[in-house]
C-alpha cells in the first residue's frame, strides 16, 4: 500500500529562522509515528505542513496522494483529524454545543458527534459548559473533536501534557484502538516514559533536523547504548569479574547484595549465560536502554552535529 | 458555502445566548422612546412632538452608541478564535479564511440588524400607539430610513472591527485599536475638519469639505437622517454646509454599503495573508 504521508526534502524557514532543514520522513498506512524534540524542534511545524496550514519553503509534501494545500485540500480535510497542543474551546458552549459545531463543519451527523462523547468518557459532562472542564476534559473533547468523521489520518500535537496517569492511558488506549482499525496516528510527545508501547515508529527531531527514524529496537541498534543489568546475591568474585569484563562488561556498583552492571547489546546472552552460571546470584533482570535514554543520546549527538556545522 | 452559514448560524446562537441581541434591542427601544418622549424636553414640552424632533435626537445619539456596539460586538472574532487555539483547528477544516470571516459577518450583521429593526420598530410602534399626534403614515418613511442607515453604520463598524481582529495577534490590543477607531470615526474626525475650516478662515472649498465629509461613515449617517428637517441645523453643526443641497439618500447609503465592503475585502486580504 502507498504511505498515508510523504515529506521529501521540506525545508521550511520563518524569516531568519530554519525551522524545518531538508527532512523526508513517511508514515505507512496504520501506524503510528511518534515525534520526538526538544520545545522548537520542528514538531508543531511539521505537523501544520501535513495540515496544510503552512507551505513548505521548498520540497514536496504529499498527504493521501494529495498536495494539502492544493486543489482537493477541502475534500483531503475531512480524512484528517488534529487535535492542537493548546486548545480551549468555547468556554460559554457546553461540551455536547462544541463538538456538535465542529461535526456541522466537518459534515458528520450529529449523532455521530454525541456517540464519541460518550466514548471518550464525557457522557456525563456533555451538558455543562466547557468553562467548567477540568483539563483532562478538554483535552479529552479535543480528542473527540479530532476523532470526527472517522480521519485516516490523526496528528495529535502533545496530546497527554497535564494529564493525569489515569487519562493518560485512555489516551494512549484509544491510540491502540485507532491503530487496529487501520488509522495512521502521527504523535508528538516530549513525555516518554510509557509510550513505547504504542508507537510502531519514532522520529527525533532535533532544531529542524530529523536525527533518527526508525522502530525502536532499530534505534537502539544504532544507537548502541549498554544494556543495564541488576542482579542481587553474593558477591562477584574474582573469577566472575574477570569473565565479565572479557565480556566487555563495566561493573557500575556492587552494595549490600545488588549489583549494578552495564553490558554492551550484542553480548547480551552471553552475559546472561555467565550469571546464570553463578549459583550465588538469586534475581537477574534486564533492561534495554528506554525511549528516554535513546532520546538523550540522539539528542545530545544532534547538538554536537549542530555545534559542529555552525564552528565549521 | 453550507460552512459560512454554520459558522454564522453559531455566532448568531451565542449572540441570543448570552443576550446581546436582547440588550441591543431593549437599548435601542429604550433610547427611542426615551427621546421621542424628552427630546423636545430643551424646548419646555415633554412627550411626543414630531417626528423630525425624535429622528435627529436618535441620529445624534445613535451615531455614537451604534459604532461602539458594533465594535465591540466583533473587535475579538478572530483575535480571540486565535488566543482559544480554535483558529488553528478551525484552519484544519474544510473552512477557508474567507470563509470563516464572511460567517462571522453574516452571523453578526444578521444580529445587530435584528435588534436594531426590533428595538427601534418596537419603539415606532409605542409611539403610534401611545402618541396621538403620531400616525403610521407619517412615521414609517423617517423611521425606516433611520433604521436602514443605522444597520449600514453598524455594518460598517463591523467590518472594521474585522479588519482590526485580523490585523492584531493580541485580545488587549485589538480593544484598544477598537476604541480608538471609535474616537477617530466619532469625535476627531468632525473635530479636524472643524479645526481644518477655521484654521484656514473659510478658504476650504466647500466642495472639498463636502468630499471630506463624505468619506467619514458617521458623517454620512447624520447627512442621511439630518437632511430634510429644519430642526438638523441646531443640531447638526458641520453639516449645515450641505444645508442648500440635500444629497441623496440612496447615494448616501450606498457610500455607508462601500465603507462596509470595503474594509471587509482588505480584513479577507489581509487574513488570507496571514501565515497562521
Amino acid at each position: 500500500m502507498t504511505d498515508i504521508v510523504t515529506l521529501d526534502a521540506v525545508d521550511r524557514r520563518f524569516g531568519a529562522v530554519h525551522a524545518l532543514k531538508a527532512l523526508s520522513l513517511t508514515v505507512a498506512p496504520g501506524e503510528v509515528l511518534g515525534l520526538l524534540g526538544h520545545n522548537g524542534a520542528g514538531k508543531s511545524t511539521l505537523m501544520k505542513l501535513v495540515l496544510g496550514i503552512l507551505a513548505p519553503s521548498s520540497g514536496v509534501v504529499t498527504v493521501l496522494g494529495h498536495d494539502p494545500r492544493g486543489r482537493g485540500a477541502r475534500d483531503l480535510r475531512l480524512q484528517l483529524g488534529y487535535l492542537p497542543e493548546n486548545v480551549s474551546f468555547y468556554d460559554n458552549l457546553s461540551g455536547r454545543e462544541v463538538l456538535r459545531y465542529f461535526a456541522r463543519l466537518k459534515r458528520v451527523a450529529v449523532r455521530d458527534a454525541d456517540r464519541l462523547l460518550e466514548r471518550v468518557g464525557l457522557g456525563e459532562a456533555a451538558g455543562r459548559r466547557v468553562r467548567t472542564y477540568s483539563k483532562g476534559m478538554r483535552q479529552r473533547l479535543g480528542l473527540a473533536q479530532a476523532l470526527l468523521g472517522q480521519p485516516r489520518l490523526l496528528l495529535l500535537d502533545e496530546p497527554t501534557v497535564g494529564l493525569d496517569p489515569m487519562a493518560v492511558q485512555d489516551v494512549y488506549g484509544m491510540i491502540d484502538t485507532l491503530r487496529g482499525n487501520g488509522t495512521s496516528v502521527i504523535l508528538s510527545s516530549h513525555v516518554l516514559p510509557g509510550v513505547e508501547r504504542h508507537i510502531d515508529r519514532v522520529a527525533i527531531l532535533c532544531q529542524g533536523r530529523l536525527l533518527a527514524s526508525g522502530t525502536i529496537d532499530g534505534l537502539r541498534q544504532q544507537a548502541g547504548l549498554p544494556l543495564q543489568i541488576q542482579a542481587r546475591g553474593q558477591p562477584l568474585n574474582g573469577a566472575l569479574r574477570s569473565q565479565l569484563a572479557g565480556q566487555g562488561v563495566d561493573i557500575q556498583g556492587e552494595d549490600s547484595g545488588a549489583i549494578r552492571l552495564s553490558a554492551p547489546p550484542a553480548e547480551k546472552i552471553a552475559v546472561l549465560r555467565t550469571l546464570l552460571a553463578e549459583p550465588g546470584l538469586e534475581d537477574v533482570t534486564v533492561e534495554p536502554p528506554s525511549l528516554d535514554a535513546l532520546y538523550a543520546h540522539f539528542d545530545t549527538w544532534g547538538r554536537q552535529q549542530e555545534g559542529d556545522r555552525e564552528h565549521a | 458555502m453550507r460552512e459560512v452559514f454554520i459558522v454564522a448560524g453559531k455566532e448568531f446562537r451565542d449572540g441570543l445566548r448570552n443576550r446581546w441581541i436582547l440588550a441591543m434591542t431593549v437599548v435601542f427601544a429604550l433610547l427611542a422612546m426615551g427621546l421621542a418622549w424628552f427630546g423636545a424636553a430643551a424646548s419646555g414640552e415633554v412627550g411626543f412632538t414630531r417626528i423630525s424632533t425624535t429622528i435627529v435626537s436618535l441620529a445624534s445619539l445613535g451615531v455614537f452608541l451604534i459604532p461602539l456596539i458594533a465594535l465591540m460586538l466583533a473587535y475579538d472574532s478572530i483575535v480571540g478564535e486565535d488566543e482559544q487555539g480554535t483558529l488553528l483547528l478551525l484552519m484544519t477544516y474544510p473552512l477557508s479564511r474567507t470563509g470563516l470571516l464572511a460567517g462571522k459577518f453574516l452571523g453578526h450583521g444578521a444580529m445587530l440588524a435584528l435588534a436594531t429593526v426590533l428595538g427601534f420598530g418596537i419603539a415606532a410602534a409605542m409611539i403610534v400607539l401611545l402618541a396621538e399626534q403620531a400616525s403610521w403614515a407619517a412615521l414609517a418613511g423617517p423611521f425606516g430610513l433611520f433604521i436602514v442607515s443605522a444597520v449600514l453604520l453598524g455594518w460598517v463598524f463591523l467590518a472594521l472591527a474585522y479588519l482590526i481582529s485580523v490585523s492584531t495577534r493580541e485580545k488587549a490590543r485589538a480593544a484598544g485599536l477598537a476604541l480608538l477607531v471609535w474616537f477617530l470615526f466619532v469625535l476627531v474626525y468632525d473635530l479636524a475638519l472643524l479645526g481644518l475650516l477655521v484654521g484656514t478662515e473659510g478658504q476650504l472649498g466647500g466642495g472639498l469639505f463636502r468630499t471630506l465629509l463624505l468619506l467619514n461613515p458617521t458623517d454620512v449617517f447624520r447627512l442621511v437622517n439630518f437632511t430634510g428637517f429644519e430642526e438638523a441645523a441646531a443640531a447638526s453643526g458641520l453639516l449645515t454646509v450641505f444645508s442648500d443641497q440635500a444629497h441623496s439618500p440612496l447615494l448616501l447609503l450606498g457610500i455607508l454599503a462601500a465603507w462596509t465592503v470595503v474594509p471587509l475585502v482588505i480584513a479577507a486580504l489581509l487574513f488570507a495573508g496571514r501565515r497562521t
